[in-house]
């Protein structure tokens, strides 16, 4: 299993972060989530294997937090906030919107591979609602409209 | 990222340096950087302790207990090794405020994060950062390694002698995490189940030994207590509440953002002063003053002190920080539902009332707000809910069910409004159109 | 310390300082709900039922995360607390199948007690019940998620007891789920401890779903038949179109030496006993083929062929190869029949271990076996040779949560890094085939060394670890056959030197240690004995043989050639399990009983058909030297135990069976039933042929307690309380031999080669055992066990 040069240096940097081998594992299955795209088994039975730790103890972890994935996702994940703060600003419609532009429901990834659509918790812009994160980027303020343009931004940024 | 706003009212003390450019080490210098911690490096520990006791810090992460107090339990000797672990899990609906901390101040959180660790006699400490929050983790890594570049961390920092470590650390994806014992854990690298308590964090906590857990806004409010003194900081607030906090108004408000205001700011000035009131000329319906976990507030009891012991006795709770205001346009039976929702998704499972309680309150709510609701449902979700209340392995089950009991309480009448198959009174016509392939 | 004092519904409770409060509540009989709580299982706090109220403090409390402190002041019962717990059961139930009429839990379901206790009856909710399917993790583990109410109980079994870590959870919130490591299937030891753990009917057992309701079984608790180890075990019997049927084996009551725990074969591998190839009419070969015969004619053969055997050719022209499985009454039996009925010393049987040289070894000391208890309680523990997580699972466990609980330190010294390593305080491995060195080289002998030293530890290694094994007290020294001869004698040597040590020497048969306890050696009378000075037996018996007879190897050798005129075989496969070529006995009249057509039996002239552990009454001891009893439980039609079986047989010979059986002689004390588990009222079924032979029918010749009067007053060691012994509880029997070793040729010592999911003949006819070897692609071991 072939990890980015960065992805190394940075794991056993953190490696000497910590007392116990395994502290590193959250982060850890992050940023191999976003070097392959998602936790396939071939990075479960890696991390496993250098972490000293069951398949199923990493499987036990990463079904615990939200953000991880053992199933491939399109090349942008459109994560669209609902939660209250949203919600009272359109973060519904917003979502509703993206259903119909994408043409896919909640988890559903684009034919094209390029988006994939998820409805989220809160993630911490409330005061700049209604808000949206493409992958890790912040698009706030937004409206269907602005909305549109966000989407072009990314098909644009894929053609290049 | 975020836009900046402010106010006259506001205190800027924790926000002093947004928009200054202080994530520049040598800016954050220029600005009193690293002051504090240099100063705290001539204190006995005790009166480290002291001095933020008195200035009546208290945690911002949403529980609010005394920061000294709380430091002051981590026993002296220790055959293990002390830690400091800043909260950075940000995760609370509602809450904004550590993202634009970590974005314009991070120096401020690693300075704090150092000063505790001198108080309490610690060597290490970590910035644990949400998942969500990659930029900012990046900013919070980048910092880290000034600071040791500098020689303001590692060993013999500042000429001292001492030392001191500190590490970043990156969730993904979990708002239970927030939880202190959650958070120790998911940074040892586990599922974010919380812990048995006794024995509390500061006594045993990461890897066994001691930890002080704080939220970031806490930690970064500490630099500048030193600096200014316990008296100035307490002053700033009411009594017990020193200082002052990062307010994020949302929601239904005519200017959202982050304000830092006194402790014990009213919260009437803070929607209609500070948050312009409510827009489009709509009326309040209600504010939830302090994150999604706690009580709605109605208009007529908005009127009150926000500080924690004051919207306490007002039958909520100052919680996060996080202001969320609803206009009488929005429904308080799809505002329950939403959050419940969020209650259900974030459980982490462990407990049955929480787990299970949840669960059912999200099926009910979701039939009930799509007209299916039938009497008794609403004093159901209330018993439900009150029977989740202190029962629970920790606080989220809490924060899950005192909203939910106060909607009931508080807004019945819209509960009724639902029922007998009525359509939800404020549905907009149109909504639930099929998607339109792109 | 002081005892810390608390009130508990006004009652005064003194408990030891860290008593959680759930255990100071049972002490003056209060019981505190709970689902996740287990003792001896790390705290979880999750379910949420035990909350009771501790004075000053603001919410309810778990009483099974509390530790008591002096003065705490508790209420565990008040309207408060009735609210809170009915509260978690109606959120329980909410998500809850309610399919208690079929579910095997049913009756036995913890959730429908606390339901019954709390009177959540009442359904508040409408909406639907969140469902998965139900999955089949392994061929006897089943998951039925909706029924699971999630209290970890099966996951912490899994990874804290077992040190297997087969189970975890995954998802989070409402769909949190325990999970298996294969993703949808086990991998794992097939323990079916997470099943017998499971409070309600989440995880069900691939043997007995849907095959009875836990009401329509009786309970017959009685020892396991399957390794040396002895667990106590509850098989649940049904009645069946061919006598009793064995349907489910847990230890239902957590007594015994075991207390949780069972292995897969404990648990469910009792299925060889209904097997379709069962044997259940007596055969006698015809024109070369075993046909179906009557006892009678059975009986009548075997007695007239071997009368005529011993009248022409004498006692010394038959052979006896006795069990390993068969009761401590059978064996003495047996021995005492070929001693004196066939007048020959020709008994042997397959030898695991080398107790006759551990016997001499321990001559003359005073409590120097370590029981299977006083394992899980010593400080220390050394291990030589031997894997006990495959050959004896008991064992493994109770060292393992003897390290876990007890923080024991374990030495370990083996060839293979055995999966007890990870439990070792010192780990050493040792070039194979080794051990006599460690023993060697533990004893003082320094050059001893020169074999064990390896690039895994050098001369260094062996001084330090020597050192710091002096240095333990109270040390338990096991050790597997790898040792035997005069290694034994060094280690006992060794062992002597440390105050309070204990040994252990592993055989390999639930009743190995029993066979040759009870003599079945052709120089060992019971108790070790040399059969040249069997005074004490003479005097009991009259007239036997004194030289040494043949061993099993001798005899089997013999018949081949045909020096020896008969054969007779009880619950033995040597030709199957040597190997030997199908007429190699073609020679000699040879009679088998067994179970099954083995190898054996297919080539005797008669064929008995013998009943098995589970279907008779009697004792074992296991290799720690634990007697406990054997409880009847199953019952197959058409079969005998071997008890009866050797007492007819000297019956058909004309021997009075009195002076075999001392049935009816003053100071027997007779089992008042206790030993014939659901079967009690089986003396009655005997009547018949009792009554036509003038015997007193309440006093049968074939009721094994009457020859265990005997071996209590004639084999050192096995005079313990007979009033445990039937109560159901473990005896230990003290080992010391006659000093004078009779030496025996360690070459005759063979490992059974059984592991976790083999076990012999037995294993072979297990249905469930041989399922589970398929399924995870185990290799057979090269040589097969009897
Ligand atoms: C469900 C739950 C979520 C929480 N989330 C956060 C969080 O995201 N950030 C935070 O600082 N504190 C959070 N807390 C509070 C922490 O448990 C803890 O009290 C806090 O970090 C202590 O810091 P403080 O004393 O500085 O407030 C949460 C608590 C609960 C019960
Ligand atoms: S209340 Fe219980 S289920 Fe909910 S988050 Fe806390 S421990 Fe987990
Ligand atoms: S509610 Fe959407 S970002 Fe917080």
């Amino acid at each position: 299993m072939k990890f980015s040069d960065k992805f190394e240096a940075r794991f056993t940097e953190m490696l000497t972060h910590y007392p116990t081998q395994r502290s590193v594992l959250v982060p850890t299955l992050l940023y191999a989530q976003d070097e392959v795209g998602y936790l396939s088994d071939e990075v479960i039975l890696e991390l496993a294997e250098r972490l000293a730790l069951s398949e199923l103890d990493v499987r036990n972890v990463i079904s615990y937090y939200s953000m991880l994935t053992t199933k491939p996702r399109g090349k942008f994940n459109v994560q669209v906030c609902t939660n209250i703060a949203c919600m009272l600003r359109g973060g519904e419609e917003l979502l509703e919107h993206c259903e119909r532009k994408l043409g896919v429901g909640n988890k559903g990834t684009t034919k094209d591979g390029m988006f994939t659509l998820e409805e989220v918790e809160c993630i911490g812009a409330c005061s700049w609602a209604p808000a949206v994160q493409v992958n890790y980027d912040f698009h706030e303020n937004l409206t269907p409209e602005k909305m549109d343009e966000v989407l072009e931004q990314y098909r644009n940024k894929a053609a290049r | 990222m975020a836009d900046l706003v402010s106010h006259p009212d506001e205190v800027k003390v924790v926000s002093k340096r947004f928009g200054q450019g202080a994530t520049n080490i040598d800016r954050y210098l220029e600005l009193d950087g690293y002051k504090a911690v240099q100063k705290a490096l001539t204190m006995q520990p005790d009166e480290i302790i002291n001095l933020v006791k008195n200035s009546g810090l208290r945690g911002r992460g949403g529980a609010g207990f005394n920061t000294g107090l709380k430091w002051s339990f981590v026993p002296k000797q220790s055959a293990k090794p002390k830690y400091i672990l800043c909260n950075g899990d940000e995760s609370e609906p509602g809450t904004c405020k550590d993202r634009l901390i970590f974005e314009h101040d991070p120096h401020a959180i690693i300075e704090g994060v150092m000063i505790a660790g001198l108080a309490v006699g610690s060597q290490t400490g970590y910035i644990y950062v949400r998942g969500e929050y990659r930029y900012l983790l990046e900013i919070v890594q980048k910092a880290i390694a000034d600071a040791y570049a500098k020689g303001f961390l590692g060993k013999n920092i500042f000429g001292s002698g001492k030392t001191f470590d500190i590490y970043w650390h990156g969730g993904a994806g979990a708002y239970e995490v927030g939880e202190e014992s959650a958070l120790m854990e998911s940074l040892e690298g586990k599922r974010g189940i919380p812990r048995i308590r006794p024995p509390f964090p500061a006594v045993v906590g990461l890897w066994g030994g001691p930890t002080v857990i704080n939220n970031a806004e806490t930690l970064a409010s500490v630099p500048h207590i030193l600096l200014g003194g316990p008296e100035w900081y307490a002053n700033l607030g009411t009594p017990k509440n020193g200082g002052t906090r990062l307010f994020c108004l949302g929601g239904n408000v005519a200017k959202p953002g982050v304000y830092e205001l006194p402790m014990g700011y009213n919260l009437k000035k803070m929607i209609y002063d500070v948050g312009g009131g409510i827009p489009n000329g709509r009326k309040l319906k209600g504010v939830v003053p302090g994150g999604s976990s706690v009580a709605i507030l109605t208009p007529d009891e908005i009127d009150v002190a926000m500080d924690f012991d004051s919207v306490l006795k007002a039958g909520s709770m100052l919680g996060s920080g996080g202001v969320v205001i609803l206009d009488d346009t929005a429904c308080i039976v799809k505002f329950a539902l939403r959050t419940t929702k969020f209650y259900k998704h974030e459980s982490c499972g462990w407990c049955i009332p929480c787990r299970e309680g949840t669960d059912w309150l999200e099926k009910t709510l979701t039939r009930f707000h799509a007209g299916g609701g039938v009497k008794k449902d609403i004093d159901n979700m209330y018993y439900l809910s009150e029977n989740m209340l202190g029962r629970t392995f920790c606080p989220l089950g809490d924060a899950a069910a005192m909203p939910i009991m106060a909607f009931v309480k508080k807004f019945r009448k819209e509960f009724e409004d639902h029922l007998d198959g009525k359509p939800c009174p404020f549905e907009k016509a149109g909504r639930a159109q099929e998607p339109v392939l792109a | 310390m002081a005892d810390v004092n608390i009130t508990v519904d006004g009652k005064k409770v003194a408990a030891p300082a860290g008593t959680l409060l759930i255990e100071a509540c049972k002490t003056v009989g209060i019981e505190v709900p709970s689902f996740c709580y287990y003792p001896n299982l790390s705290l979880q706090g999750a379910c949420r039922m035990c909350l009771v109220r501790v004075e000053k403090m603001p919410k309810l409390q778990t009483a099974c995360t509390t530790v008591i402190g002096e003065g705490m002041i508790v209420t565990t019962d008040s309207p408060e607390i009735q609210q809170a717990r009915k509260s978690m059961v109606e959120l329980l139930l909410g998500n809850h199948p309610l399919d208690c009429p079929v579910c095997d839990a049913g009756g036995e379901c913890e959730l429908q007690d606390m339901t019954f206790s709390y009177g959540a009856a009442e359904s508040k909710y409408i909406d639907l019940k969140n469902h998965r399917d139900e999955q089949q993790w392994s061929p006897v583990v089943y998951f039925d998620r909706p029924r699971c109410i999630l209290c970890y109980r099966c996951v912490r079994v899994c990874n804290e007891a077992m040190d297997v870590g087969a189970l975890g959870i995954q998802n989070r919130g409402v769909s949190s789920i325990i999970a298996p490591n294969m993703e949808d299937h086990l991998d794992c030891e097939e323990c079916g401890m997470c099943i017998d753990i499971c409070p309600v009917g989440a995880l069900t057992s691939g043997s007995y779903r849907y095959k009875t309701r836990p009401w329509e079984m009786n309970h017959v608790g009685t020892t396991c038949t399957h390794c040396a180890d002895g667990c106590k075990t509850t098989l649940g019997v049904r009645r069946d179109d061919t006598g009793m049927q064995i349907v489910r084996g847990d230890n239902r009551d957590k007594s015994g030496i075991n207390g949780d725990f069972l292995c897969i074969k404990g648990r469910y591998a009792f299925d060889f006993a209904n097997h379709e190839d069962r044997l259940s009419q007596p055969l006698i070969k015809k024109n070369g083929r075993l046909t179906p015969a009557t006892w009678e004619e059975a009986f009548d053969l075997i007695g007239k062929k071997f009368s005529e055997v011993q009248k022409n050719a004498g006692g010394q022209a038959i052979g006896v190869i006795g069990s390993n499985r068969t009761s401590n009454e059978e064996n003495y039996l047996l021995q005492k029949f070929a001693r004196v009925v066939l007048g020959t010393n020709n008994i042997d049987h397959h030898r695991t271990a080398d107790f006759p040289v551990f016997a001499a070894a321990l001559a003359g000391k005073q409590n120097a076996t370590a029981s299977m208890r006083d394992v899980y309680n010593a400080p220390a523990i050394l291990l030589i040779g031997n894997d006990p997580t495959e050959q004896h699972p008991l064992l493994a466990w109770q060292i393992r949560n003897n390290v876990r609980l007890h923080n024991a330190r374990l030495h370990v010294i083996n060839s293979q890094v055995i999966k007890l390593h990870r439990q070792a305080a010192t780990f050493t491995q040792i070039p194979s085939g080794a051990e006599a060195s460690v023993a060697a080289f533990l004893a003082g002998k320094d050059s001893a060394a020169d074999a064990l030293i390896s690039d895994k530890a050098n001369r260094d290694t062996w001084t330090k670890l020597r050192s710091q094994l002096r240095a333990e007290q109270n040390l338990i020294i096991i050790f597997g056959s790898e040792i035997r001869g005069s290694s034994i004698a060094s280690l006992v040597q060794f062992g002597s030197e440390i105050a309070g040590s204990k040994f252990l020497c592993l055989g390999d048969y639930a009743n190995s240690r029993g066979a040759a306890d009870m003599g079945l050696y052709p120089d060992l009378l019971p108790g070790y004995h040399a059969s040249s000075n069997g005074t004490k037996f003479q005097q009991e018996w009259g007239s036997m043989p004194s030289a040494p007879g043949l061993t099993q190897q001798q005899m089997l050798d013999g018949a081949i050639a045909g020096r020896l005129k008969a054969l007779y075989v009880v619950g033995s496969n040597p030709v199957g399990r040597l190997g030997l070529a199908p007429s190699v006995l073609s020679a000699s009249f040879v009679v088998v009983q067994d179970m099954f057509l083995t190898e054996t039996a297919a080539l005797a002239d008669v064929v008995l058909p013998a009943a098995n552990a589970y279907e008779k009454s009697g004792t074992f001891t296991n290799t720690c030297g634990d007697l406990q009893i054997l409880k009847k439980a199953g019952e197959v039609t058409g079969t005998k135990t071997d008890f009866e079986m050797i007492v007819r047989i000297a019956d058909a010979m004309g021997f009075d069976v009195r002076k075999l059986v001392p049935f009816g002689a003053a100071g027997t004390r007779a089992d008042m039933g206790q030993s014939r588990g659901a079967q009690s009222g089986e003396a009655d079924r005997h009547a018949v042929w009792l009554e036509r032979h003038n015997l007193e029918p309440k006093m049968s010749p074939f009721d094994p307690m009457a020859i265990l009067d005997e071996i209590q007053r004639l084999v050192p060691g096995y005079d313990v309380s007979r009033m445990n012994l039937l109560a159901g509880n473990d005896e230990h029997t003290n080992l010391t031999g006659p000093a004078q070793v009779v030496q025996q040729d360690p070459a005759l010592i063979e490992p059974a080669n059984n592991a976790l999911f083999t076990s012999g003949t037995l294993g072979r006819y297990s249905n469930t055992l041989n399922s589970v070897v398929e399924q995870q692609h185990r290799q057979p071991a090269e040589v097969a066990a009897d």
